[in-house]
């Protein structure tokens, strides 16, 4: 298994706040790899770090065996996408534009717009199914559609690794299980994934490599059917559960007791 | 929907239809070099603001003491065998004058487009957040108190005076959050706090430095001639060609830090230049003119909704819409007899208080 995006030894902090500590975390090539664990356990903190939003104080965050670090802003950004858990769409921007905001990258002050930036929009907005949506305005979209031409900016910009913040969250069921099926095919189609998810069941049916945190440190990972245990959810997220087969997908399935099952 | 197979290898052409659908026509550049988009409506935009600008400018050098028709200026301008007295009276007195309206109204708008784009706030403009009168108390203090009187010097002053208080605004403001709002709100106490040292400069000083001071303090560009005009010009296409890049990266830092880091932009280091160049593009004109207000304000969010961008900052646009309200304000200002920077004022404050009520109908 070769892991070209990999952290070694890396503390990451918030001023004098640390929140990760010596943590090495090697993500496999073409892994749809998810991050679990409960709130403040550190895992948006980490894909901070591997997003380049945090740099670290001490160890590296490794990228094709160079420090991602210190590459530079654009040549990184060629590589190693991000869809953030919050970004602004300016007023009164289309949905073509916001996704073409994705080749940024790609272009420099005399080629603002080439037959690659093209093509790599619209095939964007094909995978997407945003294509219909087009011309029109982001502020005139739903939370589900808006979310999708987000993932299409982010696909526009061609990069080999995807990282996506909480990418379901605010979304209703079934446009989350799309946005989920999204993500399944673009990791079939080759690109490495990492995500940091809250829905357990979610994560066990889609990841391929599973990582759960807790206190800023790795608890376990690997196959979700080998990671997800009633004894793991307890100790990570102190909650007494039962875990059974999906009898959709035949991944684990996290049933918590409550207090009044006990 | 789909791409002609000549269209690859044409060098210029029109498209109406490409594969990815917009909602607005553009014409395509596509070479091996340069390879672009141009929207139709910008560039119609634009050629109609030069038309404003040249007609407006004319029209402006027939007013005055000395009575030139349109038709002298015409010939002043583009025939050297025509009176020389219209000619020295157009080309000496009255041109400058136009040229300089044309330079402060482009500074000043692009200064503003860049702080809107950085602020994400159409009231985030340096008039509002209080660079434009921090850059007019280092001149002040240039001319009063140190008594250096020269364009250099009181550019250097203006400089000066417009970063401290940037650097002042965003301390206080505490520039971790970011919110526009806070800034603007610490921007409007810091200016009056400004003004009112810059008043206490004035009446602490004789009263003939104090008239100086005042005529300069209303913003005026009438009394402006070649020799100011020159060292303006060489600042100001400096700073233009330093400020060319923020053309493309403010607007994808308008999406935030997260995902502008992410496309490969240094949040940090583009929010500094930015900051650098506006006040630079404040400090220019005021040093020259006095403040001209107002301009930074209204012309990016007019250039905004004549070309139906997603951004206030677009330099082309943005300047020429500026340039074309200060030619107008000073042609209008040349007929009733005031300085230009009174009809800016007066114009601006109208703007400002339609600005305010949208805003505040939006947020309620």
């Amino acid at each position: 298994m070769t892991a070209s995006l990999n952290a070694r030894d890396i503390t990451l902090a918030y001023g004098d706040t640390r929140i990760i500590s010596n943590l090495s975390l090697a993500v496999p090539d073409k892994s749809f790899t998810i991050i679990i664990g409960p709130n403040a356990c550190g895992k948006s903190t980490l894909l901070r770090g591997f997003a380049r939003l945090l740099r670290p104080s001490t160890g590296t965050v490794l990228l094709d065996g160079a420090d991602l670090h210190s590459l530079k802003p654009k040549e990184a950004a060629r590589k190693l996408g991000l869809l953030p858990q919050s970004s602004i769409a300016p007023d009164g921007i289309t949905v073509a534009d916001l996704v073409g905001r994705g080749r940024f990258p790609h272009q420099n002050a005399l080629r603002t717009w080439s037959r690659d930036d093209e093509r790599a929009v619209a095939e964007a907005m094909d995978a997407t199914g945003t294509t219909e949506l087009s011309s029109r305005l982001v502020d005139e979209l739903s939370g589900g559609q808006r979310q999708r031409v987000w993932v299409a900016m982010a696909l526009a910009q061609r990069t080999g690794h995807l990282l996506l913040d909480e990418p379901t969250t605010f979304l209703d069921i079934a446009h989350q299980i799309d946005l989920m099926e999204l993500f399944a095919d673009l990791h079939r189609e080759g690109t490495t994934l990492v995500a940091v998810l809250h829905d357990l069941n979610h994560a066990a049916r889609y990841a391929t490599h599973l990582v759960a945190m807790r206190d800023g440190a790795i608890v376990a990972q690997g196959d979700p059917r080998d990671v997800i245990t009633e004894q793991l959810v307890e100790a990570v997220y102190d909650l007494p559960c039962r875990v059974i087969t999906d009898p959709v997908s035949g991944t684990p399935l996290v049933l918590p007791l409550g207090r009044r099952a006990k | 929907m789909s791409i002609d197979e000549r269209s690859v290898e044409s060098t210029v052409e029109s498209t109406v239809e490409s594969t990815v659908d917009f909602g607005r026509r553009h014409w395509r550049i596509d070479t091996a070099r340069v390879s672009t988009l141009i929207p139709v409506r910008s560039v119609l935009v634009c050629a109609a603001l030069v038309v404003v600008i040249i007609v407006a400018g004319l029209a402006s050098m027939t007013i005055g003491a000395y009575d030139v028709n349109f038709a002298a200026v015409l010939g002043a301008v583009f025939d050297p065998s025509s009176d020389p007295d219209v000619r020295q009276v157009v080309l000496e007195w009255r041109l400058p004058r136009v040229l300089f309206a044309v330079l402060c109204g482009a500074a000043l708008a692009l200064a503003g487009g860049i702080f809107q784009s950085l602020t994400r706030n159409p009231l985030g403009s340096p008039d509002i957040i209080g660079f434009g009168v921090g850059a007019q108390f280092g001149v002040t203090l240039m001319m009063i108190v140190f008594e250096l009187n020269t364009y250099m010097f009181k550019a250097i002053g203006a400089l000066v005076g417009g970063l401290f208080t940037a650097l002042l605004v965003y301390a206080l403001a505490n520039s971790k959050t970011m919110s526009s709002f806070r800034l603007i709100i610490v921007g409007i106490g810091v200016s009056a706090g400004l003004g009112s040292l810059t008043s206490w400069i004035l009446i602490s000083v004789s009263l003939e430095k104090a008239m100086m001071a005042a005529t300069w303090g209303a913003g005026s560009i009438a009394s402006l001639g070649f020799d100011q005009l020159l060292p303006a010009a060489i600042v100001f296409a400096v700073v233009l060609v330093g400020s060319l890049p923020l053309n493309r990266t403010l607007p994808v830092l308008e999406m935030g830090d997260d995902a502008a880091t992410a496309l490969g932009i240094s949040p940090g280091r583009t929010r500094l230049a930015a900051m650098v160049f506006g006040v630079a593009l404040v400090a220019l004109v005021t040093a020259a003119a006095g403040p001209i207000s107002f301009i930074a304000l209204a012309a990016p969010q007019i250039s905004q909704r004549l070309t139906r961008s997603n951004t206030p900052m677009g330099t082309a646009p943005v300047m020429l819409t500026g340039a074309a309200l200060v030619v107008v304000s000073d042609a209008v200002a040349q007929l009733v007899g005031v300085p230009v920077g009174v009809v800016t004022v007066s114009v601006g404050g109208l703007y400002l208080a339609w600005l305010l009520a949208a805003q505040y109908a939006r947020r309620a």
